[in-house]
Parts: structure tokens; sequence; C-alpha cells
């Protein structure tokens, strides 16, 4: 079984304060980190792993110090790590990002099934799975929060929705991604960090992967920001007074009826 | 996009090296440098006190070429359904594409895909579609990605809408990025807020960034159409006209079969409503002490006629399913009332429900950053408060 | 401080840091509470390695030493001290077949504690035989091809949970320390059972348990070195593993340390945060330097260690007395610090107060560690005469 996971090295956030002055959050001092959702995704392919055996490929494109996040994933049990490096792949957006990814995963030899995080926490846009999946014209399925079954043809896994969950049969190759539910990602173990050290990380550029350089960075992306602003700050709430819980209780309620919320 | 730093405007202050989550500007005699490893995130933009960090070339998107354009016309929402019954964010949809499309003087056109669903097109009339597309193919029956995927691509190629919305619903956030990737055009996600620019006659589509932190204004100048998905209940729902009719257009395709099948679906016990759908929601954390007493919160939800969510402690804990977690890494919502029961306020935890309408706050730490983002706050002992809350609204009720 | 750590030893440490603030930090107030074995977590030390950094690697270690059994034992014991010491404890049964055990002996059992698949723990106290260790009164007798135990270990780390044991007994109670031998005892040996569990004060996660000998027959070849070697053997092993006590004392104090200085900065009284106060301010400074020196003191003894030196029992001493008591004042600080709320279960350093009192009891109390310092300073006093 030749499993790729996808992943992003995003901000640092699990640190990150609100000043209470501003309600704006603090960043100083946030590093890098793996985007915690494409560590669930590595779980998930070591589990097929563990029991079908086969190769754990981790792909991510970012600068050249997103190796680092690559590393962390070797450390954890993937094989093998490819960075997808260049200038040409600054200012992707979730298009160029899904070909970029797309033409990297057609450079390998064999894949049965791409493992993503069901979105990246810095953008939280979660189009970039199905992207790469129609690039490639694979099926995918989102959200999976369950792998039931998987073959060397084909994968039934539980996708979750708003009311419960679909269970889904696709062919492979097919794309993945995965919530949380997944189960806990394990830790990296002290022999994969050495080793980890030691593997080397090949750097792909645009012409490696033998893109189209219009379909690349900022040439092959159609969305571009124009404006960024703060939201709107939450003004201070008020402290509910009261001598009792029932006091209290009735001090709220008076307010949200009051306000015609209840 | 990409950003440039105005040597003349710099002074060198640091603030955005502060601001940079990636480490990527470095002051070089005095004026702020960004390093390769800038992804254009923009966090440093607005620190800047000088005004010298801005967004390269930014407005100069006219002067592009755009041989790509495919002009088209016409503002499209897609219909997500379920056994005939439109998702909530459809209205709200229609809502606001009734706005956009009137802006633009175009025609509001709604897509709808399925099995024996052409009686949900008078429905969508009289929510002010003026058009609605069908597609009525047994292999459309229940919703898998590659087939409304081939079919809706088919019919923006044959009918060239200058716009097309989906729902930022599982449905939509799976759907609309896969059509995108087939048509080559831009798509935004989990837009807030949409409008017209009336000169340009481009969509601006506005999102929440880096956690609610920053919002960012999108367009797509170059290609068509303009896709976005919609977070649910943010817009407002368009509002029923009886009187209104709508034409209803309907397309035969020849449908590949899926290579992702769905099979069926089904709930978990204790998985009750949709948090996401909810108008009122009572969120428990660690603070309620143990899993029993959710019993407490799901009473007052029921009361109140809202659904239960809950933190990533509390659901750490196993007490509540993932499917109930608010926040970072579970279910963003933004109901009219939000309840937060001993819950602290993580910052991953403030994410998925600060831009609800009202938030009251219940916690016996007076400090607990929960209280920052509380439209009312309570100091106090949970498992009073509650059942307090519960005995009086039984006896309002009765 | 910056202790110039290898490359392999910042993996270490950091692995074990990482761990110990996303998998045992939340879930140590629970452990505390339910009294409940962490196997879980001890499944994840033993699958990131955590197990094998003392063990050579002849023997599926990494080939580290003391000193990186101190940095894993001072991370985890930030989170947790309950799970620190049952970590730790595996050590300490480990140690006394590392370095007496013969290549088969070492062959055997090594690996599996390297890789954590098995636990290890130590069995020396007995209700009559705390500080006095030469006054044990489980028996061995030497039986043809076996010995054969009898008599009652008390207070057992991991007992119970472990699969191997170093246990101490005597073959000749009238010889006293020299007619003790050591064995190494493996669960499920018929006549090998367990009494009851502890109800501690703290590190109430980690198992303490009497383990029973009934006719408990041994094969022979499971006595490690010599007959009469017993009780040096023990002494031995203490030496080696009290600056894991040390670290342990350490760990416990900085993460009071950081739960007090996180309080402090946050935490408003009169209308300003209280770190604010030079009375905490003060307060926490010596918490800083006091956790500093105990961890310098550690460090150079572990280091000192594994260097080779031989006379090591007052350096060792001197760490476990020191950062013992370090780790009692800085917790008992700590909770002063966060005044009422400290007092209470809600937040964890009344927990760290509890946990941090065991430092200055087990592996010797702190008055045996001060004995055998005293006795050493009086003989080089002597000698110089």
């Amino acid at each position: 079984m030749n499993l790729v996971v996808l992943v992003k090295q995003v901000p640092e956030t699990t640190n990150i304060k609100i000043n209470p002055e501003t309600n704006t959050l603090i960043r100083e001092g946030v590093s890098s980190i793996v985007n915690p959702f494409d560590m669930y995704a590595l779980e998930q392919a070591l589990k097929i792993q563990d029991e079908h055996g086969g190769k754990v490929t981790c792909i991510s494109m970012g600068p050249p110090h997103a190796e680092a996040a690559l590393r962390e994933m070797l450390a954890v049990g993937a094989n093998e790590a490819i960075l997808l490096s260049d200038k040409a792949f600054a200012g992707s957006d979730t298009l160029a990002t899904s070909y970029t990814l797309a033409k990297a995963i057609m450079k390998l030899d064999k894949f049965d099934l791409i493992i993503c995080g069901k979105q990246a926490i810095d953008g939280d846009t979660a189009q970039v799975g199905p992207g790469v999946a129609e690039h490639l014209d694979i099926p995918h399925i989102t959200y999976v929060n369950k792998v039931e079954e998987i073959t060397n043809n084909q994968i039934r896994v539980h996708r979750m929705t708003e009311e419960g969950y679909d269970v889904i049969l696709s062919s492979l190759p097919a794309l993945i991604t995965v919530v949380k539910e997944i189960g806990e990602p394990r830790m990296p173990s002290i022999k994969g960090t050495l080793r980890a050290r030691k593997t080397k990380i090949p750097m792909w550029t645009a012409k490696d992967i033998e893109a189209n350089e219009r379909m690349l960075g900022l040439s092959g992306s159609p969305t571009q920001v124009i404006r960024i602003f703060s939201p709107e700050a939450r003004s201070g709430g008020e402290i509910i007074q009261g001598e009792s819980a029932s006091e209290m209780a009735d001090n709220l309620l008076t307010r949200l009826m009051a306000s015609h919320i209840i | 996009m990409s950003i440039k730093i105005i040597p003349t405007k710099c002074t060198g202050c640091e603030a955005c090296i502060n601001a940079c989550p990636y480490g990527a500007i470095k002051i070089k005699g005095n004026i702020a440098h960004l390093l390769d490893n800038c992804t254009s995130c923009m966090a440093c933009i607005r620190e800047c006190p000088t005004g010298a960090i801005v967004l390269k070339d930014p407005g100069s998107y006219q002067e592009q070429p755009r041989t790509l354009i495919e002009q088209g016309t016409g503002v499209w929402i897609f219909v997500e359904q379920r056994h005939g019954i439109p998702a909530g964010v459809v209205y709200e949809l229609l809502g606001r594409g009734q706005a956009l499309a009137h802006d633009l003087g175009e025609e509001l056109c709604a897509v709808l895909l399925g099995y024996n669903i052409e009686f949900i097109a008078g429905k969508l009339a009289k929510y002010g579609a003026d058009k609605i597309y069908i597609v009525d193919d047994k292999a459309l029956s229940d919703f898998e990605d590659e087939p409304y995927a081939q079919v809706i691509a088919g019919l923006v190629t044959e009918f060239k809408p200058s716009i097309f919305l989906f729902g930022a619903t599982t449905i939509g956030r799976s759907l609309a990025p896969r059509i995108a990737a087939k048509l080559g055009t831009g798509l935004t996600a989990d837009c807030t807020e949409l409008s017209i620019d009336k000169k340009d006659r481009l969509l601006l589509q506005t999102r929440p960034a880096f956690g609610g932190n920053i919002m960012a204004t999108i367009i797509c100048p170059d290609k068509r159409p303009q896709m976005a998905t919609v977070r649910p209940k943010v817009m407002k729902p368009a509002e029923h006209n009886q009187a209104r009719t709508g034409k209803i257009i309907r397309i035969v395709q020849e449908i590949a079969p899926s290579r992702a099948k769905f099979l069926e679906t089904y709930k978990t016990p204790g998985q009750q409503e949709n948090i996401q759908e909810a108008d009122i929601v009572v969120s428990g954390g660690r603070g309620i002490g143990e899993p029993g007493n959710f019993r407490l919160l799901q009473e007052l939800a029921a009361l109140l006629g809202g659904a239960v969510g809950a933190s990533r402690a509390a659901v750490d804990a196993g007490w509540v399913p993932y499917a109930n977690q608010v926040g970072q890494t579970g279910k963003t919502v933004r109901p009219k009332l939000y309840i937060a029961c001993g819950i602290s306020g993580a910052v991953q935890h403030l994410v998925g429900m600060s831009s609800s309408d009202v938030i009251v706050a219940i916690n016996n730490d007076p400090n607990a950053p929960i209280f920052s983002v509380a439209t009312y706050g309570i100091v106090g002992d949970v498992l009073e408060i509650v059942p307090a809350l519960i005995s009086k609204l039984r006896g309002s009720s009765s | 401080m910056n202790y110039y750590l290898t490359e392999e030893q910042k993996i270490i440490k950091e692995l074990s840091a990482k761990i110990a603030d996303e998998k045992i930090a939340p879930q140590a107030a629970e452990l505390d509470e339910a009294e409940k074995f962490p196997w879980d977590l001890i499944k994840v030390l033993a699958e990131s390695d955590l197990f094998a950094v003392w063990v050579p690697e002849e023997y599926g270690g990494l080939g580290g030493g003391i000193f990186e059994q101190c940095l894993v034992v001072e991370e985890l014991s930030r989170a947790c001290a309950g799970v620190a010491v049952s970590y730790a404890a595996s050590a300490l049964g480990g140690f006394p077949i590392l370095m007496f055990g013969t290549d088969k002996q070492k062959q055997k059992f090594m690996p599996d504690i390297a890789s954590g698949s098995r636990l290890a723990a130590f069995a020396l106290t007995e209700s009559d035989a705390g500080s006095d260790a030469g006054n044990i009164r489980t028996t061995a007798t030497h039986n043809k091809n076996c010995y054969v135990l009898n008599g009652t270990k008390q207070w057992i780390t991991n007992g119970g949970e472990a699969d191997i044991y170093t246990v101490i007994a005597t073959l000749d109670p009238k010889k006293g320390p020299r007619g003790m031998a050591a064995f190494i005892v493996e669960k499920g040996t018929p006549g090998f059972s367990f009494g009851k569990t502890e109800k501690k004060m703290g590190i109430r996660s980690s198992s303490t348990r009497e383990l029973i000998f009934k006719d408990c027959e041994i094969p022979a070849e499971n006595l490690l070195d010599r007959e009469g070697k017993g009780f040096l053997i023990a002494m031995r092993t203490l030496d080696k593993t009290r600056p894991g006590v040390a670290a342990q004392a350490v760990g416990i104090a900085q993460g009071a340390l950081d739960k007090a200085s996180e309080y402090a900065i946050t935490r408003v009284q009169f209308g300003k945060r209280i770190g604010e106060f030079q009375a905490i301010e003060h307060m926490l400074a010596d918490m800083a330097t006091q956790i500093e020196a105990a961890r310098a003191l550690t460090y150079s003894v572990a280091r000192m260690i594994d260097s080779g030196e031989r006379h090591i029992s007052k350096a060792s001493a001197m760490a476990k007395l020191f950062a013992s008591d370090v780790a009692m004042k800085v917790t008992c600080d700590a909770v002063q610090i966060f005044g009422g709320y400290g007092y209470m279960r809600d937040y964890p350093v009344e927990k760290m107060m509890r946990d941090a009192k065991i430092t200055q009891i087990y592996e010797g109390t702190n008055q045996i560690q001060r004995s055998i310092i005293g006795s050493e300073v009086i003989k080089g006093a002597l000698r110089r005469k």
C-alpha cells in the first residue's frame, strides 16, 4: 500500500493569548508547527501501514524551512518526505497549491491513497484536498472519521456530516481528508527522531514536477486578497450580579427576554 | 498577491516582527525586510503604525490581462438538499444572492440536483430564484462528489454564470473545491460577507482568517464564475413571497457513475441535534465536573430549544461525542445565543463561537478568558446557576 | 541556564517535554484522583523509546546513562510525578541486572526493559527494614537448582504492574548485610503474589504494593552476582539511581514554579497582577534560584556517575537531599502564591506539594542521606588528620 500524506507548516497558535486591552491575538514568539490535522492524517496512514505494510510518503509545499515539519513526520514514522519549494510557488492560492501538489504526486511511482487533514488551521479553507483529487482525477471523501476497511482496490470509510455519519465505499486510488476522531496521533520516538535527522529530504522545484508555470504561484492563483481589516471588536460584557444563584439566574433571564433572545 | 515594504515609510520600529507568525521579517539597516519564508499572510500589515507595509499593487488587478476571462451572467446558488429538504443555508444563499443579482442587474438562479426533487423548485422560486436549473436523475439520489461535480461543471460551462455560491457545509466544502479545480477558477472558503464592487462588477468576498483575528476581502478578477462557500447562519435568509414564480429549466446529462459510492447514513447514540444549525447552543467544559452533569445542560438546552455543545476538554475526557465539539478542532457555531458553562475559554474555543450574537459565560473563575467575549457573565458555580436557570424557565413556561 | 546538551540529549529532553505537556499533563489530575496506574501513558513512553535511554545499545537501548535518564524523569515530573516514578522505578529494577547480571541474564531481561514491553521493579523495603535495610527478613534458601523465597516486601513501586523484580533477600539473617543476595523474580512465578495496594498521599497514579513470597521457587540462574552480595548490590544501585529522585524533585519544583509564575501574571488583586507585588516577586525569585541550584547539582552528579567515577555515594546523596528539600519548599510556596485556590484540587499545585513529599522519603530518607554525607565528611577529616 503506497500512502501519501500532505503536510502544511503553519504558525503555532496554541500559545496565542488574547490581549485583554485590544482584544487581539498576541503573536509574539509564535513558532511554526505541523498543521495539527495533518498529524491525524499521518496517524491514519501509519495505522493502515501497521496493518497492510507499504510506504508512507509525506509531501509539503512551502519555504525551505518547512523541511522541519517533514522531519517531524519522519520522526513519528513516515518513511519518506518530499519538499516542494520554489520561488515560483510563492503566493499560491488553494487552486495553485492543489495543482502543484497534484503534479508532485504524479511524479511518484505509485500511490494508492492520499490522506490530508480536514483543513489547515491558518487558512481554514479545506479546499486543497478536493482540489488535488480533481487534478489527479481520483475520487475524494472529506471529513473522514473512520477507515473501516481498506483492500488493494477499495476503501470503506465513515464521513462526518452535520447530522450524523455517511458510509462511503470508494475505489482506489483515492484521496481522503480526516478529522480528529480518526484517533490520537502517536508520538515521535527517539530512534525515529535520530533517523529523521539523517534522512535526506529531496527538494523539488517547478521544473522537477514538470509543472506549467502559468498554473503556479501568483499567476496560477485566480483569487487575490485586496484588503484586510480587523473584525469588529466585541464590546465589553456585563457581569450579572446577584446574592444567590437564583437571583443571578433571574437577572440573566430578564435581560435575555428583554432583548427577545429567548 | 504579495506584500512589500515601502522603505521610505518604514521607521524600523519592529512592530511587524512581533506580528509575523512565520518570523519572516528582519530589520536590516533600520528598515524591515521580508525574508523568503513570507507567506503573504498579512498579519504584519495592520500592525505597522506608519503604513509602510502594503500589498504589492493593491487594486491594480484591472491592468492585468483578462484574456482567460469568459464573462458570464447570472448569480447561481447550489441547492443542497437531503431527502428533498433544502439545508437552512440555501435560504441564506437565496437571500444574499438576490441582493447581489440586483446590484449586477442579473438573474438569480438555483441549481437543484437530486432524484425526484422537482417539487422543491416552486419553493425556491417563492424564495427569490428567477430560474431553477434542475437535473433530476437516479444517479444523483444521494450526494456523491464526482457526479455532482461533473453535472454542475457541465451546467457552468453551458450557461456561464458570473457568480456561484455554495453553503460552507460538509457537502458544500467538499463539492465546491472539486468544481473550482475542474473549471480552473477561484474559490473563497467560508465567506461571512459578500458584496459587489459596482465599478468593476466584481464579487467582494470577505472571510475571517487566522482564527478570526483578521478579515480578508478576496476577489477573483480573471476567472468565471467567481465561486465562494458561505458560512451558514451569517447571511439573512430570503423572504418568502407567495406570488413569485421562477422559470424551471430541466437538464438531462449523461452521468458517469461515481467511484466513491454513498452506502448509508447513521447517527451515533447521544448525537441529537446539529449544533451548527441550532439558534441556541448550551456548551459545557471541564468545569462541568463530570459527564453526568451534562444532563443538566441537555435539560437547559431542551427548555430553550437549543443544542448541546462542548469544549475540547470535555470531548477529550470522553464526556461528549466529538460531533458536539465547538472550536478550532471541532465545529464553528454562530447561534443567536451561546451559553458557555464551565468553559475557561482557550483561544481555540473562542475561535469556534466568538461570532455568536449573544454570549453568556458561567464560570467560577472571574479571570477566565471566556468573560472577555461574553455579553453577559455570571461568576459562580455552574452546578448551582444552571439548575437555577432550569427551574426559572420551567416556572415561566408552566 | 545552558547545560550544553548534546544533540541526542536535546532530542531526549524535547520529546520527554512534549509527552509531558501533551499526553501526561491533561490526565494528571484525573489519574491522581482515580489512583489509576497509567498504562496508556507507559505505552506512549515505551513507543517513544524513553525506557531505552540508559540501556546500552547491545541490549536494544540508546546507550545513554544516568544523565539521560534524569532528563526524562525531570520532564515527566513537571507534568506528573506519579507517572514519572512509574517510569523511573523500571530503571531502578533494571540497573542491578545491568550492573551485576551475567551476559545471559542481561540478554534475557534488558531488551524487554529497554523497549518498555515489560516494566521492572526493585524490592528491598520491608515493614521492619526501611532505613535499616540490613534488617530484612525475607529469606532465600538454596535448594539444588533453585532458591526458595519466603517473606513479604512492602511499598514496592510498580508492584503488581511490573513483570521483572529485583528482590533482595537474606540467606542467613545472622550474617546481617553480608548474608544477603539479590534475585531476579518474574511475575507469574508460582508462590509469588501481590498483597495490599497502598493508598498514598501523593504520586497516586503510581502503584505501591506488597510482594508476597510463599515457598516461591526461583531458578538458581536468577541469582545476581554471588551469594552475600545482596546488600552491596542494593546500595550500589541506590547510589546510581538517587540522581533520578533528585531529577524527579527538580521536575516537580519546576512544574510548580511554572504554574505559580503563570498565576502571578494573571491573578489580579488590589487592582494589580499579584506578580507585581514584591512579596510574590521575591518568592518566585527564590524558587527559581533554588531550582536552578538543584538542577545544576543533579546534572553534575549524573554526569560524574556516567563518566565512570566510582566514589559516588556522597555526591549522589547530596543531589537527592538538596533537590528533594527544594521541591518541598518550592511546592509549598507555589500553593502559598495561589492562596486559597492553591489549596483546592481544581488547581494543580496542591498535588505537586503532596507529590514532592515522597522525594524526601524514598530511596533513603533525607536523614539517611545526611548520615551518608556526614560520615563521608568525617572520614575525609580523619584521613587528612
